[in-house]
């Protein structure tokens, strides 16, 4: 056994030697493929393919085409930090990846010790906390879109006492304490704090806690199931006041789990295909058309992360990634230079972004943005 | 058949030693995890193999060394003394779990076991105070032995290396000792055990609570590797996967749990061609050995030797046969 | 008060759909000392059957109810018995528990693979429709599910003690040597568990699947949820599943609504130990004979 893994990976080793060329950049994309993140990875992952297709279609990078390479980190941390050294054995250039912020925290330990810059997905405002200089972010940390949040509860809806429902992980508590920090600092009181399990089914009991609170608004913060289950629960215990979310409850999967139950629901939205923008409205029909499924805001944050990744390492003149990773930093883009941006966005020296967002509201089954909200 | 049993033990010593040249990070990096994994499977195999107990727990027996070594190791503490630590908690939890659940019937220390691994990962997650909950611990050191750094990822396969000899050969002894035939003697026929004058009752616990310190062994191991934990890296999933390497690989066999980490831990690897089908492969290769070979690869080894032996003696007797 | 009404109305209800799959899983037990660890999955996998019922073959729902639940017979009850259980019986309880561990990936990935890796919504048998009990919102649903899953359990009830085949299963699987040798024919005694088991799944799973959704990785908590429901009532009889099941409802959206939202399922999981050490044979069950 252990004979024959020798000889396997030295086939392996002779392969990855012979593949290496000088004429491509290699991308490494570290995403969940499988498991429970599956669906949110494929979404990334197939944005990022499509832009490393349009990419190389246009000339590449510097005049070298990209290669990008594809690991699953099964929605595990663990594999996923394997992987990520795996990605940098083969010759990655950069890292694309993980969407997941519970491998994110983990993985990125890698390519800070080893200088290679990494363009994440994830949410959980601990990431660019750490004073990691390759870390990059393609969407809001949670501490950016809660403040957005707090004042649209205090400002918009006047409201004084509010209840939280959130799952309890990295994502959830991340989001769970900027939300709390931001409101409590606004003078609003959280009435009912209620933590919920990954894949939770049963919000009974949640529901009635929430309602029980006398809270004159409801922000829930769980995954795309977990949301529909909440508000499928919410309308049958006859809940009435504002229910408020951040992008994920106003997924366009979550409205079509949760069916009439969605209607009504409020919130802001880092990135939606909804948006007025002709350059998203564009990509959205690209995407469709190519995948046959609606791109949700996974799918434009692999996007956005690939054109970033392709912009920075052409400001920065040479494939040298403290150069590139220099560049990021302090980096902003306009929509008029690079219109496949989607969005005006920039990029502070914890690599945390800013770009403006979307409050938006479920109609009949349909998001509908009602107002554009400026950078902060 | 001796000499040929240790040539092929210097030999595999020798794969083991050399292994990491032909690998880059990455692989050492798999390989460091086998060895770790390697590590809880055999102490799970004490329990399930020798003492015939499932225990649904060993992962949170790992969450426990991992935890008590970050913690010890973070706050400055030498890794040695942290692993010592972290065995001797995980033993005196296998002795309080144990206790109870041996008391009663056959399956009760599986139950037990499967709650106390959902209190353990609660706890884990809950008490930030303690274990930095859902973020993990980040940071851990790896330790250093005078002059020697094992910060590097070769250096660190070495004292991972060190560190699984040791305990394989701790368990060879424990299996071999008289103490250990005890074990087998239960694993064959508790009945006639206990009619021998084996105290099984006691025998199981201290199986249990011996496989629950190699699992916080390899925890302690674990954190250094990683340089980071968190809960989900200790769920009721990871023990499962733990019981699937004892069994595939073969449980009550020495040799089994290795066999049987290393399949499942590189696995992925061989069938990385079947992409997403990979996971459906594997488990349907699960199921077909179970329901052909329950005994395990080690097992479907030896019924395949067997065959062929028992072929020869046939052939033998025919001869004799014609002779006659 | 509605508080308390509200989850003590809405852990029965979930609880006597927990109860349907413990059920199965002491049923299994008894015949044929099988722990399946795939319970959960059997449930997860009829709603796709349904699900491809409608969508695929574009039935109505009661027709691809009735289809899913002869399929699932078929194959989660007299295929998965003759060819997976059956061989393994002879050698124990951990190749069984091995077996069904990796047969509950294979259900879930093929499930992700080749129907979607995403929830579906799933239509309900029952008007979503509500009213008020003590303050405590009642949907018909609720209503349904506790009404479908007691007939179906007082149906089992009286197959096992008033029937001819009924009390020759419960022969067997008290003791199947002396069943044996009363004529008793013990392998179609056996057969017949898993079928019922096959069909208590299907049941479980429509009742379950509107509010839970259909997902592939739906059956592992129901699963784990079973199995504890079972053991807790006692893992040799029906009616000890079902106050199992009862139980770890209430007892679980209690923990949620009163104890600790995050310490959530160290309710029912404290419950087990308790029972474990005070009660090992559960809170209906009888002590079993057999001690290897």
């Amino acid at each position: 056994m252990i004979r024959n893994f020798a000889l396997a990976a030295l086939v392996a080793a002779g392969l990855g030697a012979t593949a290496a060329s000088a004429e491509t950049i290699k991308l490494g994309n570290v995403a969940e493929l499988s498991g429970s993140g599956a669906t949110v990875g494929k979404a990334w992952t197939d944005a990022i393919t499509m832009g490393v297709e349009e990419i190389n279609a246009a000339g590449g990078v510097l005049g070298n085409q990209l290669e990008l390479s594809s690991y699953d980190s099964q929605t595990d941390a663990q594999t996923s930090r394997a992987l990520v050294q795996k990605a940098i054995d083969d010759g990655a250039f950069l890292i694309l990846g993980t969407v997941y912020s519970g491998s994110t925290i983990v993985n990125m330990l890698v390519t800070q010790q080893q200088g290679i810059p990494q363009i994440v997905g994830s949410e959980a405002p601990a990431i660019t906390q750490k004073g990691n200089p390759f870390i990059f972010r393609s969407s809001f940390g949670a501490h950016k879109s809660m403040p957005k949040i707090a004042d649209y509860l205090k400002n918009g809806l006047g409201v004084s006492k509010v209840a939280v429902s959130w799952v309890n992980n990295e994502f959830g508590k991340g989001g769970h304490d900027a939300f709390v920090k931001e409101v409590t600092d606004r003078g609003i009181e959280v009435v009912a704090d209620v933590s919920s399990e990954v894949a939770q089914a049963d919000f009974a009991a949640d529901v009635a806690k929430l309602k029980g609170s006398g809270a004159e608004a409801i922000f829930v913060y769980l995954h795309e199931e977990e949301s529909a289950r909440i508000l499928r629960e919410l309308n049958k215990q006859g809940v009435d006041v504002p229910i408020v979310g951040e992008t994920t409850l106003l997924n366009q999967k979550v409205v079509e789990l949760a069916g009439e139950a969605a209607n009504g629901i409020m919130g802001h939205v880092g990135l939606t295909v909804d948006a007025p923008n002709p350059e998203i409205q564009e990509f959205g029909k690209r995407f469709s058309e190519k995948y046959g499924y609606k791109a949700d805001h996974n799918a434009m944050k692999g996007y956005v992360a690939i054109y970033a990744a392709k912009t920075a390492i052409e400001r920065a003149g040479e494939l040298d990634r403290q150069k590139v990773a220099d560049t990021l930093h302090s980096m902003t883009v306009k929509v008029s230079e690079v219109p496949n941006i989607l969005l005006d966005v920039s990029w502070d020296e914890t690599g945390e972004v800013s770009r403006e967002s979307f409050l938006v509201e479920i109609q009949d089954g349909k998001s509908v943005v009602k107002d554009t909200l400026p950078a902060n | 058949m001796a000499l040929w049993r240790n040539l092929a033990l210097v030999a595999g010593l020798v794969v083991l030693v050399l292994a990491p040249f032909t690998q880059a990070t990455y692989g050492t990096y798999v390989l460091c995890s086998w060895l770790i994994f390697a590590i809880a499977a055999m102490g799970l195999n004490l329990t399930l193999g020798y003492a015939g107990q499932i225990s649904l727990a060993q992962a949170s027996f790992m969450g426990i060394g991992a935890y008590t070594t970050a913690l010890m190791t973070m706050a400055g503490i030498h890794w040695i003394f942290s692993v010592f630590a972290g065995m001797g908690l995980c033993f005196v939890v296998g002795l309080v779990l144990g206790y109870p659940a041996l008391r009663v019937q056959h399956h009760f220390l599986a139950f037990i076991t499967l709650a106390f691994a959902t209190l353990a990962f609660l706890v884990m997650r809950n008490e930030d105070w303690l274990t930095g909950g859902v973020y993990g611990l980040v940071g851990i050191p790896r330790p250093d032995f005078g002059p020697i750094s094992t910060m590097s990822q070769r250096s660190y396969y070495y004292f991972t290396l060190v560190v699984f000899l040791f305990a394989f050969a701790g368990f060879r002894w424990i299996v071999r000792s008289p103490w250990g035939r005890a074990f087998k003697a239960l694993r064959e026929n508790p009945i006639r055990a206990n009619s021998l004058g084996v105290d099984t009752r006691l025998i199981t616990l201290l199986a249990f609570a011996i496989g629950a310190a190699y699992g916080g062994l390899s925890g302690s191991l674990m954190a250094p590797l990683v340089q980071y934990i968190d809960p989900m890296s200790f769920t009721l999933i990871i023990s499962l996967k733990i019981l699937l390497m004892v069994v595939v690989g073969g449980s009550g066999y020495l040799f089994g749990p290795l066999l049987g980490a290393g399949l499942v831990i590189m696995l992925p690897e061989f069938l990385r061609f079947a992409e997403s089908y990979y996971l459906m492969i594997y488990a349907g290769l699960v199921v077909i050995l179970m329901v052909y070979c329950p005994t395990g690869l080690i097992g479907l080894i030896d019924k395949t030797a067997a065959a062929f032996k028992a072929k020869r003696v046939a052939r033998g007797d025919l001869g004799q046969g014609a002779q006659l | 008060m509605s508080e308390f009404m509200q989850v003590l109305i809405s852990g029965l209800a979930t609880g006597s759909i927990y109860a349907l799959a413990a059920i199965g899983f002491t049923l299994l037990w008894q015949a044929s000392q099988t722990i399946n660890f795939a319970q959960g999955e059997f449930v997860m996998l009829q709603a796709f059957f349904v699900l491809i019922g409608m969508h695929v073959l574009g039935l109505a729902l009661l027709p691809a109810i009735a289809l899913a639940l002869v399929v699932s017979v078929v194959l989660l009850g007299m295929v998965f018995k003759r060819v997976i259980i059956q061989p393994m019986l002879p050698h124990g309880v951990l190749p069984i528990v091995m077996a069904t561990i990796g047969l509950a990936i294979l259900m879930r990935e093929m499930v992700k693979e080749f129907y979607s890796a995403e929830a579906q919504p799933f239509p309900s048998m029952f008007s979503e429709s509500t009213f008020n009990v003590l303050g405590a919102t009642v949907s018909y649903q609720d209503v349904g599910n506790l009404i479908v899953s007691a007939i179906a359990i007082v149906a089992l009830q009286l197959f096992l003690g008033r029937t001819r085949t009924g009390r020759c299963m419960q022969a067997t699987a008290q003791n199947p040597a002396v069943a044996e040798i009363l004529g008793v024919n013990i392998q179609r005694m056996v057969l017949y568990t898993f079928m019922i088991n096959a069909a208590l799944a299907t049941i479980a799973s429509v009742l379950i699947s509107p509010i839970y959704l259909a997902k592939f990785s739906i059956g592992e908590p129901i699963g784990l949820v079973a199995f504890l429901a079972a053991i807790v009532g006692g893992f040799n009889q029906v009616r000890g599943a079902l106050a199992g099941g009862l139980l770890i409802g209430v007892i679980d959206n209690m923990s949620a609504a009163y104890l600790s939202s995050e310490y959530r399922i160290a309710g029912p999981m404290i419950l087990l130990i308790v029972i474990i050490l005070l009660r090992p044979q559960g809170l209906l069950g009888t002590s079993e004979g057999r001690t290897v």
